[in-house]
Protein backbone atom coordinates (compact mmCIF):
# COMPACT_ATOMS: atom_id res chain seq x y z
CA UNK A 1 0.00 0.00 0.00
CA UNK A 2 2.73 2.40 -0.94
CA UNK A 3 0.45 4.79 -2.73
CA UNK A 4 -2.18 5.89 -0.29
CA UNK A 5 -4.39 8.63 -1.67
CA UNK A 6 -6.57 11.04 0.16
CA UNK A 7 -10.21 10.42 -0.76
CA UNK A 8 -11.32 13.47 -2.75
CA UNK A 9 -14.63 12.22 -4.16
CA UNK A 10 -13.52 12.90 -7.68
CA UNK A 11 -12.66 16.55 -7.06
CA UNK A 12 -9.36 17.72 -8.45
CA UNK A 13 -7.72 19.25 -5.38
CA UNK A 14 -5.23 21.21 -7.43
CA UNK A 15 -8.11 23.21 -8.91
CA UNK A 16 -9.32 24.38 -5.50
CA UNK A 17 -8.37 27.65 -3.89
CA UNK A 18 -8.46 31.13 -5.27
CA UNK A 19 -9.66 31.13 -8.86
CA UNK A 20 -8.08 33.09 -11.64
CA UNK A 21 -10.09 35.30 -13.95
CA UNK A 22 -12.34 33.26 -16.28
CA UNK A 23 -11.02 34.89 -19.42
CA UNK A 24 -7.44 35.94 -19.75
CA UNK A 25 -7.77 38.99 -21.95
CA UNK A 26 -4.05 38.99 -22.63
CA UNK A 27 -3.91 35.53 -24.14
CA UNK A 28 -7.43 34.79 -25.40
CA UNK A 29 -7.77 35.13 -29.17
CA UNK A 30 -9.31 38.40 -30.25
CA UNK A 31 -12.28 38.36 -32.60
CA UNK A 32 -13.13 42.03 -32.94
CA UNK A 33 -11.28 45.09 -31.78
CA UNK A 34 -12.28 48.74 -31.56
CA UNK A 35 -9.44 51.24 -31.80
CA UNK A 36 -9.95 54.90 -30.91
CA UNK A 37 -13.53 54.66 -32.11
CA UNK A 38 -15.48 57.92 -32.09
CA UNK A 39 -19.03 58.26 -33.35
CA UNK A 40 -21.09 61.38 -34.00
CA UNK A 41 -24.78 61.75 -34.67
CA UNK A 42 -24.59 65.08 -36.49
CA UNK A 43 -22.92 67.46 -34.04
CA UNK A 44 -23.49 65.27 -31.06
CA UNK A 45 -20.77 62.83 -30.11
CA UNK A 46 -22.18 59.47 -28.96
CA UNK A 47 -19.02 57.40 -28.54
CA UNK A 48 -15.71 58.68 -27.18
CA UNK A 49 -12.45 57.02 -28.05
CA UNK A 50 -13.57 53.44 -27.50
CA UNK A 51 -10.77 50.89 -27.28
CA UNK A 52 -11.94 47.34 -26.76
CA UNK A 53 -10.94 43.77 -27.61
CA UNK A 54 -13.77 41.26 -27.96
CA UNK A 55 -12.42 37.78 -27.15
CA UNK A 56 -13.18 34.96 -29.55
CA UNK A 57 -15.84 32.39 -28.67
CA UNK A 58 -16.72 34.13 -25.45
CA UNK A 59 -19.76 36.08 -24.40
CA UNK A 60 -19.12 39.77 -23.90
CA UNK A 61 -21.87 41.83 -22.30
CA UNK A 62 -22.33 45.59 -22.64
CA UNK A 63 -24.03 47.19 -19.67
CA UNK A 64 -24.77 50.79 -18.74
CA UNK A 65 -27.66 53.20 -18.30
CA UNK A 66 -29.94 54.18 -21.17
CA UNK A 67 -28.23 56.43 -23.67
CA UNK A 68 -24.72 55.41 -22.64
CA UNK A 69 -23.90 54.26 -26.17
CA UNK A 70 -23.91 50.51 -25.73
CA UNK A 71 -26.45 49.85 -28.52
CA UNK A 72 -24.67 52.37 -30.73
CA UNK A 73 -21.41 50.53 -30.21
CA UNK A 74 -23.10 47.20 -30.92
CA UNK A 75 -24.57 48.57 -34.14
CA UNK A 76 -21.15 49.75 -35.22
CA UNK A 77 -19.99 46.17 -35.18
CA UNK A 78 -21.95 45.17 -38.26
CA UNK A 79 -22.34 48.68 -39.68
CA UNK A 80 -26.02 49.02 -38.86
CA UNK A 81 -25.31 52.68 -38.18
CA UNK A 82 -24.67 53.13 -41.91
CA UNK A 83 -28.45 53.19 -42.23
CA UNK A 84 -28.77 56.22 -39.95
CA UNK A 85 -28.41 59.69 -41.54
CA UNK A 86 -25.75 62.06 -40.34
CA UNK A 87 -23.58 59.46 -38.69
CA UNK A 88 -19.86 60.00 -38.75
CA UNK A 89 -17.41 57.41 -37.49
CA UNK A 90 -13.73 57.90 -36.76
CA UNK A 91 -11.20 55.27 -35.76
CA UNK A 92 -11.16 51.60 -36.54
CA UNK A 93 -13.21 48.51 -35.88
CA UNK A 94 -11.34 45.37 -36.75
CA UNK A 95 -12.81 41.96 -37.50
CA UNK A 96 -9.97 39.44 -37.66
CA UNK A 97 -7.60 42.38 -37.98
CA UNK A 98 -9.34 43.96 -40.98
CA UNK A 99 -11.08 47.29 -40.58
CA UNK A 100 -14.77 46.77 -41.32
CA UNK A 101 -15.07 50.45 -42.24
CA UNK A 102 -12.55 50.02 -45.05
CA UNK A 103 -13.93 51.08 -48.44
CA UNK A 104 -13.27 47.65 -49.91
CA UNK A 105 -15.56 45.91 -47.42
CA UNK A 106 -18.76 44.36 -48.79
CA UNK A 107 -21.35 45.29 -46.17
CA UNK A 108 -23.70 42.41 -47.08
CA UNK A 109 -20.84 39.94 -46.63
CA UNK A 110 -19.87 41.65 -43.34
CA UNK A 111 -23.42 41.23 -42.04
CA UNK A 112 -23.36 37.57 -43.03
CA UNK A 113 -20.27 37.17 -40.86
CA UNK A 114 -21.65 39.34 -38.06
CA UNK A 115 -25.30 38.47 -37.41
CA UNK A 116 -27.67 40.48 -35.30
CA UNK A 117 -30.76 39.80 -33.19
CA UNK A 118 -32.95 42.60 -31.90
CA UNK A 119 -35.00 43.25 -28.80
CA UNK A 120 -38.35 42.49 -30.40
CA UNK A 121 -38.57 39.18 -32.23
CA UNK A 122 -38.95 40.03 -35.90
CA UNK A 123 -39.68 36.85 -37.83
CA UNK A 124 -40.86 37.33 -41.40
CA UNK A 125 -44.56 36.61 -42.05
CA UNK A 126 -43.63 33.30 -43.60
CA UNK A 127 -43.45 29.72 -42.43
CA UNK A 128 -41.03 28.64 -39.72
CA UNK A 129 -39.09 26.73 -42.34
CA UNK A 130 -38.80 29.68 -44.71
CA UNK A 131 -37.65 31.94 -41.89
CA UNK A 132 -34.80 29.62 -41.01
CA UNK A 133 -33.93 29.11 -44.68
CA UNK A 134 -34.12 32.79 -45.56
CA UNK A 135 -30.40 33.55 -45.45
CA UNK A 136 -29.59 30.67 -47.74
CA UNK A 137 -32.30 31.58 -50.21
CA UNK A 138 -30.78 35.07 -50.34
CA UNK A 139 -27.50 33.46 -51.26
CA UNK A 140 -29.30 31.70 -54.10
CA UNK A 141 -29.29 28.26 -52.50
CA UNK A 142 -32.54 26.47 -53.31
CA UNK A 143 -31.56 22.82 -53.18
CA UNK A 144 -34.22 21.16 -51.07
CA UNK A 145 -31.95 18.73 -49.31
CA UNK A 146 -29.37 21.38 -48.38
CA UNK A 147 -32.10 23.63 -47.08
CA UNK A 148 -33.69 20.81 -45.04
CA UNK A 149 -30.33 20.06 -43.42
CA UNK A 150 -29.53 23.66 -42.65
CA UNK A 151 -33.00 24.41 -41.28
CA UNK A 152 -32.88 21.41 -38.99
CA UNK A 153 -29.39 22.18 -37.79
CA UNK A 154 -30.17 25.84 -37.19
CA UNK A 155 -33.39 25.09 -35.32
CA UNK A 156 -31.62 22.50 -33.20
CA UNK A 157 -28.84 24.91 -32.41
CA UNK A 158 -31.41 27.50 -31.38
CA UNK A 159 -33.06 24.90 -29.12
CA UNK A 160 -36.34 25.20 -31.01
CA UNK A 161 -36.38 22.03 -33.13
CA UNK A 162 -38.23 19.80 -30.69
CA UNK A 163 -41.00 22.35 -30.29
CA UNK A 164 -41.61 22.98 -34.00
CA UNK A 165 -40.45 19.89 -35.90
CA UNK A 166 -43.99 18.77 -36.71
CA UNK A 167 -45.24 22.18 -37.82
CA UNK A 168 -42.38 23.61 -39.84
CA UNK A 169 -44.72 24.98 -42.45
CA UNK A 170 -46.97 26.88 -40.06
CA UNK A 171 -46.71 30.64 -40.02
CA UNK A 172 -43.92 31.84 -37.75
CA UNK A 173 -46.11 34.59 -36.35
CA UNK A 174 -48.14 31.89 -34.57
CA UNK A 175 -45.22 31.09 -32.30
CA UNK A 176 -44.88 32.53 -28.78
CA UNK A 177 -42.57 35.50 -28.24
CA UNK A 178 -39.82 33.32 -26.79
CA UNK A 179 -40.11 30.85 -29.67
CA UNK A 180 -40.09 33.69 -32.20
CA UNK A 181 -36.89 35.05 -30.66
CA UNK A 182 -35.24 31.63 -30.86
CA UNK A 183 -36.43 31.36 -34.47
CA UNK A 184 -34.76 34.68 -35.23
CA UNK A 185 -31.57 33.36 -33.63
CA UNK A 186 -31.91 30.21 -35.77
CA UNK A 187 -32.27 32.43 -38.84
CA UNK A 188 -29.08 34.24 -37.82
CA UNK A 189 -27.04 31.08 -37.15
CA UNK A 190 -28.26 29.29 -40.33
CA UNK A 191 -25.78 31.25 -42.41
CA UNK A 192 -22.88 30.35 -40.10
CA UNK A 193 -21.85 33.78 -38.88
CA UNK A 194 -18.69 34.26 -36.83
CA UNK A 195 -20.14 36.82 -34.47
CA UNK A 196 -23.65 37.14 -33.06
CA UNK A 197 -24.75 40.56 -31.84
CA UNK A 198 -27.70 40.39 -29.47
CA UNK A 199 -29.44 43.66 -28.65
CA UNK A 200 -31.57 43.09 -25.54
CA UNK A 201 -32.60 39.66 -26.85
CA UNK A 202 -34.68 38.72 -23.82
CA UNK A 203 -36.11 41.97 -22.56
CA UNK A 204 -39.49 41.40 -24.22
CA UNK A 205 -39.78 37.83 -22.94
CA UNK A 206 -41.16 36.16 -19.83
CA UNK A 207 -38.71 34.73 -17.25
CA UNK A 208 -38.87 31.14 -18.54
CA UNK A 209 -38.30 32.14 -22.17
CA UNK A 210 -35.52 34.41 -20.93
CA UNK A 211 -33.81 31.48 -19.23
CA UNK A 212 -34.12 29.45 -22.42
CA UNK A 213 -32.43 32.22 -24.38
CA UNK A 214 -29.69 32.45 -21.74
CA UNK A 215 -29.19 28.69 -21.89
CA UNK A 216 -29.00 29.00 -25.66
CA UNK A 217 -26.36 31.71 -25.42
CA UNK A 218 -24.31 29.42 -23.22
CA UNK A 219 -24.53 26.68 -25.88
CA UNK A 220 -23.84 29.01 -28.79
CA UNK A 221 -20.58 30.38 -27.46
CA UNK A 222 -18.92 27.07 -28.29
CA UNK A 223 -19.24 28.05 -31.93
CA UNK A 224 -19.65 31.80 -32.08
CA UNK A 225 -18.36 34.97 -30.51
CA UNK A 226 -21.31 36.62 -28.82
CA UNK A 227 -21.82 40.23 -27.87
CA UNK A 228 -24.92 41.03 -25.88
CA UNK A 229 -26.41 44.34 -24.82
CA UNK A 230 -28.61 44.02 -21.78
CA UNK A 231 -30.30 46.22 -19.21
CA UNK A 232 -30.60 43.26 -16.93
CA UNK A 233 -27.41 43.21 -14.88
CA UNK A 234 -28.10 39.82 -13.37
CA UNK A 235 -28.46 38.53 -16.90
CA UNK A 236 -25.09 39.98 -17.85
CA UNK A 237 -23.61 38.40 -14.73
CA UNK A 238 -25.16 35.04 -15.59
CA UNK A 239 -24.39 34.69 -19.27
CA UNK A 240 -21.22 36.63 -19.98
CA UNK A 241 -17.52 35.90 -19.63
CA UNK A 242 -16.48 39.53 -19.97
CA UNK A 243 -18.40 42.67 -19.20
CA UNK A 244 -18.06 46.17 -20.55
CA UNK A 245 -19.49 49.02 -18.51
CA UNK A 246 -20.23 52.18 -20.48
CA UNK A 247 -21.33 55.58 -19.29
CA UNK A 248 -22.05 58.73 -21.32
CA UNK A 249 -20.46 57.32 -24.46
CA UNK A 250 -17.27 56.30 -22.73
CA UNK A 251 -15.95 52.87 -21.89
CA UNK A 252 -15.49 52.98 -18.12
CA UNK A 253 -14.46 49.44 -17.32
CA UNK A 254 -13.87 46.23 -19.23
CA UNK A 255 -13.02 43.03 -17.47
CA UNK A 256 -13.72 39.51 -16.36
CA UNK A 257 -17.40 39.25 -15.40
CA UNK A 258 -16.78 37.53 -12.05
CA UNK A 259 -14.31 40.20 -11.09
CA UNK A 260 -16.45 43.08 -12.30
CA UNK A 261 -19.52 41.97 -10.38
CA UNK A 262 -17.76 41.18 -7.10
CA UNK A 263 -14.99 43.75 -7.01
CA UNK A 264 -15.12 46.36 -9.77
CA UNK A 265 -12.16 48.66 -10.21
CA UNK A 266 -14.02 51.86 -11.03
CA UNK A 267 -16.33 53.65 -8.64
CA UNK A 268 -18.78 54.47 -11.43
CA UNK A 269 -19.12 50.75 -12.19
CA UNK A 270 -19.64 50.01 -8.52
CA UNK A 271 -22.35 52.67 -8.24
CA UNK A 272 -24.15 51.39 -11.31
CA UNK A 273 -24.14 47.66 -10.56
CA UNK A 274 -25.12 48.19 -6.93
CA UNK A 275 -27.94 50.54 -7.87
CA UNK A 276 -26.58 53.77 -6.42
CA UNK A 277 -26.60 57.22 -7.82
CA UNK A 278 -23.21 58.88 -8.03
CA UNK B 1 -14.69 52.66 0.51
CA UNK B 2 -16.01 55.36 2.76
CA UNK B 3 -17.78 54.69 6.00
CA UNK B 4 -21.11 55.80 4.59
CA UNK B 5 -21.07 53.43 1.64
CA UNK B 6 -24.21 51.59 2.65
CA UNK B 7 -26.44 54.49 1.72
CA UNK B 8 -27.17 56.11 -1.62
CA UNK B 9 -29.02 53.22 -3.19
CA UNK B 10 -31.82 54.25 -5.47
CA UNK B 11 -33.91 51.86 -3.43
CA UNK B 12 -34.24 53.44 0.03
CA UNK B 13 -35.54 50.16 1.34
CA UNK B 14 -32.31 48.43 0.31
CA UNK B 15 -30.32 51.03 2.28
CA UNK B 16 -32.48 50.26 5.28
CA UNK B 17 -32.00 46.50 4.92
CA UNK B 18 -28.21 46.69 4.65
CA UNK B 19 -27.96 49.19 7.50
CA UNK B 20 -30.15 46.87 9.53
CA UNK B 21 -27.93 43.78 9.17
CA UNK B 22 -24.87 45.89 9.90
CA UNK B 23 -26.46 47.26 13.07
CA UNK B 24 -27.56 43.81 14.14
CA UNK B 25 -24.02 42.42 13.71
CA UNK B 26 -22.74 45.19 15.95
CA UNK B 27 -25.42 44.50 18.57
CA UNK B 28 -24.59 40.81 18.44
CA UNK B 29 -20.92 41.76 18.83
CA UNK B 30 -21.78 43.91 21.85
CA UNK B 31 -23.64 41.03 23.47
CA UNK B 32 -20.75 38.64 22.83
CA UNK B 33 -18.29 41.13 24.32
CA UNK B 34 -20.43 41.33 27.43
CA UNK B 35 -20.55 37.53 27.62
CA UNK B 36 -16.75 37.24 27.57
CA UNK B 37 -16.40 40.00 30.11
CA UNK B 38 -18.90 38.37 32.46
CA UNK B 39 -17.38 34.90 32.00
CA UNK B 40 -13.91 36.14 32.95
CA UNK B 41 -15.22 38.17 35.87
CA UNK B 42 -17.15 35.13 37.08
CA UNK B 43 -14.04 32.97 36.90
CA UNK B 44 -11.75 35.42 38.64
CA UNK B 45 -14.27 36.40 41.32
CA UNK B 46 -15.68 32.86 41.75
CA UNK B 47 -19.13 34.30 41.04
CA UNK B 48 -21.23 31.23 40.24
CA UNK B 49 -24.45 33.17 39.63
CA UNK B 50 -22.82 35.39 37.04
CA UNK B 51 -21.28 32.33 35.37
CA UNK B 52 -24.66 30.60 35.18
CA UNK B 53 -26.12 33.75 33.72
CA UNK B 54 -23.50 33.66 30.93
CA UNK B 55 -24.41 30.06 30.14
CA UNK B 56 -28.08 31.02 30.01
CA UNK B 57 -27.47 34.03 27.79
CA UNK B 58 -25.77 32.02 25.08
CA UNK B 59 -29.19 31.27 23.57
CA UNK B 60 -29.51 35.00 22.85
CA UNK B 61 -26.27 34.92 20.88
CA UNK B 62 -27.54 31.90 18.95
CA UNK B 63 -30.82 33.66 18.22
CA UNK B 64 -28.91 36.64 16.82
CA UNK B 65 -27.01 34.34 14.49
CA UNK B 66 -30.15 32.67 13.19
CA UNK B 67 -32.05 35.89 12.61
CA UNK B 68 -29.16 37.68 10.86
CA UNK B 69 -28.54 34.64 8.65
CA UNK B 70 -32.19 34.65 7.72
CA UNK B 71 -32.13 38.33 6.84
CA UNK B 72 -29.00 37.84 4.71
CA UNK B 73 -30.66 35.00 2.79
CA UNK B 74 -33.66 37.25 2.22
CA UNK B 75 -31.47 40.04 0.87
CA UNK B 76 -29.65 37.63 -1.46
CA UNK B 77 -32.95 36.32 -2.80
CA UNK B 78 -34.68 39.65 -3.19
CA UNK B 79 -31.92 42.08 -4.11
CA UNK B 80 -29.26 39.99 -5.85
CA UNK B 81 -26.62 42.32 -4.43
CA UNK B 82 -23.44 42.95 -6.42
CA UNK B 83 -19.95 44.28 -5.70
CA UNK B 84 -19.58 45.88 -2.23
CA UNK B 85 -23.18 45.06 -1.29
CA UNK B 86 -22.58 41.41 -2.08
CA UNK B 87 -19.32 41.45 -0.17
CA UNK B 88 -21.06 43.01 2.82
CA UNK B 89 -23.66 40.23 2.92
CA UNK B 90 -21.00 37.52 2.51
CA UNK B 91 -18.80 39.15 5.18
CA UNK B 92 -21.76 39.41 7.57
CA UNK B 93 -22.73 35.75 7.11
CA UNK B 94 -19.17 34.72 7.94
CA UNK B 95 -18.68 37.22 10.76
CA UNK B 96 -21.73 36.07 12.68
CA UNK B 97 -20.54 32.46 12.50
CA UNK B 98 -17.34 33.50 14.25
CA UNK B 99 -19.25 35.66 16.72
CA UNK B 100 -21.46 32.74 17.58
CA UNK B 101 -18.39 30.56 18.17
CA UNK B 102 -16.90 33.27 20.38
CA UNK B 103 -20.16 33.11 22.29
CA UNK B 104 -19.66 29.35 22.72
CA UNK B 105 -16.13 29.92 24.00
CA UNK B 106 -17.43 32.43 26.54
CA UNK B 107 -19.93 29.81 27.65
CA UNK B 108 -17.10 27.29 28.09
CA UNK B 109 -15.18 29.76 30.25
CA UNK B 110 -18.33 30.29 32.32
CA UNK B 111 -18.79 26.53 32.83
CA UNK B 112 -15.19 26.29 34.00
CA UNK B 113 -15.86 29.22 36.34
CA UNK B 114 -18.62 27.19 37.97
CA UNK B 115 -16.26 24.20 38.38
CA UNK B 116 -13.41 26.32 39.72
CA UNK B 117 -15.56 28.19 42.22
CA UNK B 118 -15.63 25.07 44.41
CA UNK B 119 -11.88 24.50 44.30
CA UNK B 120 -9.10 26.08 46.31
CA UNK B 121 -7.90 29.31 44.72
CA UNK B 122 -4.33 29.56 43.48
CA UNK B 123 -1.87 32.08 44.83
CA UNK B 124 -2.07 34.09 41.61
CA UNK B 125 -5.84 34.57 42.05
CA UNK B 126 -6.26 33.71 38.33
CA UNK B 127 -4.40 36.86 37.44
CA UNK B 128 -2.91 35.32 34.27
CA UNK B 129 -6.32 34.10 33.04
CA UNK B 130 -7.72 37.55 33.57
CA UNK B 131 -4.82 39.08 31.64
CA UNK B 132 -5.26 36.74 28.64
CA UNK B 133 -9.01 37.39 28.82
CA UNK B 134 -8.52 41.13 28.68
CA UNK B 135 -6.15 40.69 25.80
CA UNK B 136 -8.67 38.80 23.64
CA UNK B 137 -11.48 41.09 24.74
CA UNK B 138 -9.58 44.04 23.38
CA UNK B 139 -8.97 42.10 20.16
CA UNK B 140 -12.67 41.44 19.68
CA UNK B 141 -13.49 45.03 20.55
CA UNK B 142 -10.95 46.22 17.99
CA UNK B 143 -12.35 43.86 15.34
CA UNK B 144 -15.91 45.07 15.90
CA UNK B 145 -14.75 48.66 15.88
CA UNK B 146 -12.92 48.09 12.58
CA UNK B 147 -16.08 46.47 11.20
CA UNK B 148 -18.20 49.45 12.25
CA UNK B 149 -15.79 51.89 10.60
CA UNK B 150 -14.80 49.66 7.64
CA UNK B 151 -11.24 50.36 8.69
CA UNK B 152 -8.77 47.89 7.13
CA UNK B 153 -5.71 49.33 8.86
CA UNK B 154 -7.35 48.82 12.23
CA UNK B 155 -8.39 45.31 11.15
CA UNK B 156 -4.81 44.50 10.20
CA UNK B 157 -3.57 45.74 13.56
CA UNK B 158 -6.01 43.51 15.41
CA UNK B 159 -5.12 40.50 13.23
CA UNK B 160 -1.46 40.99 14.09
CA UNK B 161 -2.33 40.95 17.78
CA UNK B 162 -3.33 37.28 17.52
CA UNK B 163 0.29 36.21 17.47
CA UNK B 164 1.00 37.81 20.81
CA UNK B 165 -2.15 36.23 22.25
CA UNK B 166 -0.82 32.85 21.12
CA UNK B 167 2.50 33.52 22.83
CA UNK B 168 0.81 34.60 26.02
CA UNK B 169 -1.31 31.43 25.94
CA UNK B 170 1.72 29.20 25.53
CA UNK B 171 3.47 30.95 28.40
CA UNK B 172 0.57 30.44 30.78
CA UNK B 173 0.21 26.85 29.62
CA UNK B 174 3.81 26.15 30.62
CA UNK B 175 3.13 27.75 33.99
CA UNK B 176 0.16 25.44 34.55
CA UNK B 177 2.23 22.39 33.64
CA UNK B 178 4.81 23.47 36.19
CA UNK B 179 2.10 23.79 38.83
CA UNK B 180 0.86 20.30 38.07
CA UNK B 181 4.35 18.83 38.36
CA UNK B 182 5.08 20.67 41.58
CA UNK B 183 1.83 19.70 43.24
CA UNK B 184 -0.28 16.89 41.76
CA UNK B 185 -3.18 17.96 43.95
CA UNK B 186 -3.55 21.03 41.73
CA UNK B 187 -4.10 18.92 38.60
CA UNK B 188 -7.89 19.13 38.69
CA UNK B 189 -7.78 22.91 39.00
CA UNK B 190 -5.01 23.31 36.40
CA UNK B 191 -6.94 21.21 33.89
CA UNK B 192 -10.02 23.38 34.30
CA UNK B 193 -7.94 26.52 33.96
CA UNK B 194 -6.34 25.14 30.80
CA UNK B 195 -9.81 24.54 29.31
CA UNK B 196 -10.71 28.14 30.01
CA UNK B 197 -7.39 29.42 28.63
CA UNK B 198 -7.86 27.38 25.49
CA UNK B 199 -11.31 28.90 25.00
CA UNK B 200 -9.89 32.40 25.41
CA UNK B 201 -7.11 31.71 22.94
CA UNK B 202 -9.72 30.58 20.39
CA UNK B 203 -11.52 33.89 20.80
CA UNK B 204 -8.35 35.54 19.51
CA UNK B 205 -8.43 33.30 16.42
CA UNK B 206 -12.09 34.09 15.73
CA UNK B 207 -11.44 37.81 16.14
CA UNK B 208 -8.65 37.53 13.61
CA UNK B 209 -11.04 35.79 11.20
CA UNK B 210 -13.45 38.71 11.52
CA UNK B 211 -10.62 41.07 10.61
CA UNK B 212 -9.98 39.03 7.46
CA UNK B 213 -13.63 39.39 6.47
CA UNK B 214 -13.37 43.16 6.95
CA UNK B 215 -10.42 43.27 4.56
CA UNK B 216 -12.41 41.19 2.06
CA UNK B 217 -15.40 43.47 2.46
CA UNK B 218 -13.46 46.68 1.93
CA UNK B 219 -10.73 45.60 -0.49
CA UNK B 220 -12.42 42.70 -2.28
CA UNK B 221 -9.38 40.55 -1.52
CA UNK B 222 -9.62 37.21 0.22
CA UNK B 223 -6.69 37.23 2.64
CA UNK B 224 -7.47 34.06 4.57
CA UNK B 225 -4.60 31.62 5.07
CA UNK B 226 -2.14 34.03 3.54
CA UNK B 227 0.05 34.98 6.47
CA UNK B 228 0.43 38.43 7.95
CA UNK B 229 2.92 39.75 5.41
CA UNK B 230 0.69 38.99 2.44
CA UNK B 231 -2.26 40.38 4.33
CA UNK B 232 -0.43 43.61 5.00
CA UNK B 233 0.51 43.88 1.32
CA UNK B 234 -3.13 43.64 0.28
CA UNK B 235 -4.16 46.24 2.82
CA UNK B 236 -1.51 48.74 1.81
CA UNK B 237 -2.08 48.21 -1.91
CA UNK B 238 -4.36 50.77 -3.46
Amino acid sequence: MGNQETPTHGIDISSLGRSEAGVDLQTNKICMEAKNLNLFYGEKQALYDIGLKIPKQKVTAFIGPSGCGKSTLLRCMNRMNDLVDNVRIEGQLLLDEHNIYDKSVDVAELRRRVGMVFQKPNPFPKSIYENAAYGLRLQGINDRRTLDDVVERALKRAALWDEVRDRLHDNALGLSGGQQQRLVIARAVAIEPEVLLLDEPASALDPISTLKIEELIYELKNKYTIVIVTHNMQQAARVSDCTVFMYMGKLIEFGDTNQLFTNPTEKQTEDYITGRYG
Amino acid sequence: MDNNFLGHHISQQFNVELEDIRTRVLSMGGLVEQQIHDAITALVAADTDLAKNVVKNDVKVNAFEVSIDEECARILARRQPAASDLRLVVAVIKTITDLERIGDEAEKVARMAVELADLERPRTQYHETQSLGEHVQSMLHGALDAFARMDVEAALKVAKEDESVDHEYEGILRQQITHMMEDPRSIKRAMDVIWALRALERIGDHSKNICEYIIYLVKGKDVRHLGLQEMEKEVVEE
